[in-house]
């Protein structure tokens, strides 16, 4: 007999499946639900990443996460409901079911999630979350003891609006607050990107001389709610699992003779002793982060790509979504015969500082949109090449608060910078770098 | 646990401080200690930087003898004078952030229940009442009726005393304290009734005056919160310089308050009773033999 939830495959206006839609299936059938999970097999992240054949499929970001999560080994996994990124923790919900996740629950709340994730990697094994905005905040402060506490473990960010009016659009301004927990953060521009970040995440995040977590931003429902294709390997094989002797600092599962840090009471309360525990454990975190640059370099290929950066007249520094609006304003350059360049950032943590001071020496002019008002990106391009190049930098254009990034907006700085012609339609870009004015500098001080 | 991490690489022993070598020598792991034994081993819980005549302290030390498995447990904590002296003991404490400990708890039994299976590895909160009651009362209360296996011990000195004697929840309608300079305004916070109604499988109060009584409700909430769910203590521990209690008279408080308003209670689940019963053989929860029946 036919369940009645059953009904037949639905498709976009593409003609393509609509998976996240799958029915659920109720009783009747004998199949066993954690049959696909139990023949995975694991191969070597080497193999995973540059290795297996790929096939290619059109998903949306949540579902890519889903995908890559299903691939990676996952142990253990804490839900908690918000836009844009509810969807994404209900399909890993989907993979506990199908045993693909060892062991998932809803939390209470963000402060709790993040808890229990300390919890599940201080127990020594592999764990994921993902929220968004107001959730990353609320979750902030266990976010930000993760690094001291040297816990690996992999937490998506789909970015969208935090502070007040209340909204839920795209907005990148959370990962202001992450850059300086001491967590290495990657920004993944499209769903491919998501996929392969978060499964590299894992094995960069284990890593010995690592051991932190590492955050994996996209922007929210640019990434998270469209499809694109994303191209991924068979579903039977999955990364090595998080082996928990190998971290820098012990596991807590009374296997091996704890870390000082949670065992002194100085460290916890430093009037009792010298303020340098703390700060000799932070450098040492930084130091860590440092560390992982070279892991980036061979599992991701760099920290960033360049793209016809050299001899061209303008270069634009992007991350996220803004990357993929960058591209279509670099064709619309063309068109107007002008020659631009673009720097694409992976890791915001660590930063590129080396590659862009070298991509950098030679630009003109530097145009750096986001999806943010304060322009947490043009600030770290500007103190990364400072002394390194005499680029004008343009930051901006900016949107926020939900607004789409016209690519002409784009065009209009790189365009205004190169002309020197004050952009009209652009009212907050502003100016740092060279031969700018002391006007144009404060407007840039009050812009960003 | 892998008990040789408490021992010394060859070659190394005479190496190591006193301390260490009393630890590996005459320490608990691997024995069944009892609290009539204090004296006769060294304890998990020794020096510690509490102030003198600390009843929490005297808690804490009772209930690390009364671990039913010492070498396989793992205490989580939050801020808090509780955690100065559970950092120092000879196990593993977590110390995450504020009123974090029952959700770290929480990641953490899981995680263990996940790589070592029935091999109990018993994780024990011990928090204050501002940890607990407070800052941690949703993680607390959701962690319970999440069912959660583990226990949670509320130190419960009914002031905030490591930041200097501000009210908190647990503090007495009334009570005169920092941040309550008219007297708190409001009752107690009735956690116990919370903790029954959150479906918790043990709940106990207890003084520290009672070392058997201690051990007795440490042992039970450890050894069901690992296959029966929650289990929850609210142990007085007093704090004697917020509230003037002379030094010496710290335990005649403590049994002074038990009779007035903390007297031992102890609830047990009809699932926990015959699990203590039938897997520990716990002689208060066999069935009564037939003979003991009243005929019918």
């Amino acid at each position: 007999m036919s369940n009645p939830l059953e009904s037949e495959q639905k498709t976009n206006p593409q003609g393509d499946p609509i998976t996240s839609a799958a029915p659920i299936k109720v009783g009747g059938g004998t199949k066993d639900p954690h049959e696909g999970a139990k023949k995975q097999r694991i191969v070597t992240p080497e193999y995973m990443f540059s290795e297996a054949p790929r096939k290619r499929e059109f998903i949306t970001g949540s579902e890519a996460a889903k995908e890559a999560v299903r691939r990676s080994n996952v142990d253990f996994s804490v839900a908690y409901p918000i836009t844009p990124q509810s969807e994404t923790m209900q399909l890993i919900g989907v993979l506990y079911g199908e045993g693909y996740v060892k062991e998932y629950y809803r939390g209470e709340e963000e402060y709790g999630v993040m808890s229990a994730i300390a919890g599940g990697s201080r127990a020594g094994v592999r764990c994921f979350t993902a929220t968004a905005g107001p959730g990353t905040l609320r979750g902030i402060e266990p976010i930000a003891s993760w690094p001291g506490h040297r816990l690996p473990a992999v937490a998506m960010f789909t970015c969208r609006v935090v502070n007040a009016p209340l909204a839920i659009q795209p907005d990148n301004i959370e990962v202001a607050y992450l850059l300086h927990c001491g967590m290495i953060v990657f920004h993944a521009e499209n769903q491919q990107d998501l996929f392969d970040f978060i499964m590299k995440g894992f094995i960069i995040s284990e890593k010995n001389d690592v051991t932190l977590p590492v955050g994996v931003a996209c922007d929210g429902f640019f990434v998270t709610h469209a499809r694109s294709y994303v191209d991924m390997q068979e579903k039977d094989i999955k990364l090595p699992p998080r082996e928990a002797w190998k971290g820098a600092v012990p596991v807590l599962d009374a296997e091996n003779p704890p870390a000082r840090l949670s065992r002194d009471a100085p460290v916890q309360k430093s009037n009792f002793m010298a303020y340098n525990i703390h700060a000799v454990w932070q450098q040492e975190v930084w130091a860590a982060v440092e560390r992982s640059r070279r892991y980036i370099e061979q599992y991701m290929g760099g920290l960033c790509t360049a793209e016809n950066v050299e001899g061209a007249e303008a270069v634009i520094i992007a991350s996220g979504s803004a990357c993929a609006q960058s591209r279509e304003a670099i064709r619309l350059c063309k068109d107007q015969k002008v020659n631009v360049g673009l720097i694409k950032i992976r890791s915001l943590r660590p930063f590129p500082i080396k590659e862009l001071r070298q991509l950098c020496a030679k630009a003109k002019l530097i145009v750096i949109p986001e999806f943010n008002y304060v322009g947490w990106l043009a600030k770290d391009v500007a103190a990364a090449i400072y002394g390194y190049s005499n680029a004008k930098i343009v930051a901006g254009p900016h949107v926020y608060g939900g607004m789409s990034m016209p690519v002409e907006m784009i065009v209009d700085e790189v365009i205004g910078g190169l002309t020197g012609k004050k952009s009209i339609t652009v009212p907050d870009s502003a100016i740092m770098g060279r031969d700018v004015s002391q006007a144009e500098v404060a407007h840039f001080m009050q812009n960003i | 646990m892998s008990l040789d991490y408490v021992k010394f690489s060859p070659g190394f022993d005479k190496f190591m401080p006193k301390e260490y070598r009393d630890m590996v020598e005459h320490g608990p792991f691997g024995k069944k200690t009892t609290v009539s034994q204090m004296g006769s081993f060294k304890e998990i819980l020794e020096e510690h930087p509490m102030c003198a005549g600390c009843a929490m302290t005297l808690f804490i030390r009772l209930a690390m003898i009364s671990f039913p498995n010492p070498e396989d447990t793992i205490t989580v904590g939050t801020a808090g004078c509780g955690r100065l002296a559970i950092s120092q003991a000879a196990i593993p404490f977590v110390y995450g952030n504020y009123g974090d400990q029952n959700a770290v708890a929480s990641g953490l039994s899981r995680g263990l229940k996940l790589r070592f299976g029935d091999i109990p590895k018993d994780v024990v909160v011990m928090a204050g009442d501002g940890g607990m009651a407070d800052i941690g009362f949703s993680m607390t209360l959701h962690s319970w009726f999440r069912k959660e296996r583990f226990t949670t011990i509320m130190l419960d000195n009914e002031v905030y005393g490591n930041t200097g004697g501000q009210e908190s929840g647990m503090t007495n309608k009334g009570q005169v304290l920092k941040m309550a300079p008219l007297g708190k305004k409001f009752e107690k916070m009735d956690m116990i009734g919370m903790a029954k109604l959150a479906g918790c499988a043990y709940v106990a109060t207890v003084v520290p005056n009672n070392p058997r009584r201690v051990e007795s409700v440490i042992k039970k909430a450890v050894l069901i919160a690992r296959e029966i769910g929650p289990t929850y203590i609210q142990a007085y521990t007093s704090c004697n310089i917020e509230y003037s209690i002379p030094t010496d008279k710290v335990l005649e408080d403590a049994k002074s308050v038990e009779t007035d308003r903390y007297a031992f209670s102890e609830y047990v689940s009809d699932e926990a009773k015959e699990y203590l019963a039938t897997r520990y053989g716990f002689k208060e929860y066999l069935p009564k033999p037939a003979a003991a029946l009243p005929k019918a």
